[in-house]
C-alpha cells in the first residue's frame, strides 16, 4: 500500500516536472525592465565590466553583507558543534 | 589518515597553483566570471586537498586554525569597513564611492564591449578581496573542524 502510494506520488511529480516546459517558454521572464536597466547603465555607473559582480557588490551590496554574515554565523555554529564533540582533547592553539 | 607518497607529492605540487588560480578569480571578479565567493571556494579547495592528503597532526602544523579564524574575521571587517567608508565621504552606506574617482580602482571604462582594466570598479575589487579572504578562512576552518572530530587512527 505504502509502496504503491509512493509510486503514484513519484509519477505525478515526474509528470508535472515534464509538463512545465509545455507551459513556460525559456528565456522570456515576465519582468525584464530591471535587467535592461542593469545592462544599459551598469558599466557607466559601477565602472565594472562584469555586470553580475556590480549587481552583487554595488546595487545589492547590502544583501551581500547579509550573505557574508550568514557564512560567519555558519562557521561559528560548526565550530560550536564540533568542539563539543571533540571532548577533553584540546588543541594547542585554542 | 595519511595518504600515499604519490598523493602527498601531487598535493604539494598542486597547492600553490590552486591558490594562485583562486586569488586570480578573486582579483578579477569585476572583469571575468567569478568573484569573491567563487574564488574563495577555489582557494579553500586547495586547503581541503592538503587536508585530505596529510594526517591531521601534520595539517595542524601547516595550516593553523588561528590563522584561518583571523582571515575570516579580517575579511568580514574589511567588507563592512568598505561599506562604512562610504559614510566617511558623505555617500550612502555601501555606495560605490571610489568609482570614477581617479584614486584606487578609480578609472572609468568606456561603454560597450572592451577588454577591461584591473584598475576600475571602485570598491567592488576591495569587497571581492574581503569576501574572498572570508570564504577562504571560513570554508577551511569548517573542513578543519570536521576533520578534528575524526578519531585518531590506531586508538
Amino acid at each position: 500500500m505504502k509502496r504503491e502510494l509512493s509510486v503514484v506520488i513519484f509519477v505525478v511529480l515526474a509528470a508535472g516536472l515534464c509538463a512545465i516546459p509545455a507551459f513556460l517558454t525559456f528565456g522570456e521572464p515576465a519582468e525584464s525592465g530591471m535587467d535592461q536597466y542593469f545592462i544599459g547603465n551598469g558599466q557607466a555607473q559601477a565602472a565594472a565590466n562584469n555586470i553580475v559582480t556590480s549587481v552583487v557588490f554595488d546595487y545589492r551590496g547590502f544583501d551581500t553583507l547579509g550573505e557574508s554574515v550568514i557564512l560567519f554565523a555558519a562557521v561559528i555554529g560548526v565550530g560550536l558543534m564540533f568542539r563539543s564533540m571533540r571532548g577533553e582533547e584540546e588543541h594547542e592553539d585554542e | 589518515m595519511r595518504m600515499s607518497k604519490i598523493v602527498r607529492t601531487g598535493a604539494n605540487l598542486l597547492y600553490p597553483f590552486i591558490l594562485i588560480f583562486g586569488l586570480y578569480v578573486i582579483m578579477h571578479g569585476h572583469l571575468t566570471p567569478g568573484g569573491g565567493f567563487q574564488g574563495g571556494a577555489v582557494v579553500a579547495t586547495g586547503v581541503a586537498l592538503v587536508i585530505v592528503a596529510y594526517s591531521f597532526e601534520e595539517v595542524t602544523s601547516m595550516i593553523k586554525k588561528v590563522g584561518m579564524k583571523a582571515r575570516e574575521s579580517i575579511g568580514l571587517l574589511i567588507f563592512i569597513g568598505a561599506g562604512i567608508g562610504a559614510l566617511a565621504v558623505g555617500a550612502p552606506f555601501f555606495s560605490n564611492f571610489l568609482a570614477h574617482s581617479g584614486l584606487l580602482f578609480g578609472q572609468s571604462i568606456p561603454s560597450g564591449p572592451n577588454p577591461g582594466d584591473l584598475n576600475t570598479a571602485g570598491v567592488i575589487p576591495i569587497m571581492n578581496l574581503a569576501v574572498g579572504i572570508e570564504v577562504w578562512g571560513g570554508l577551511a576552518i569548517i573542513v578543519l573542524y570536521m576533520l578534528s572530530s575524526i578519531p585518531k587512527e590506531g586508538s
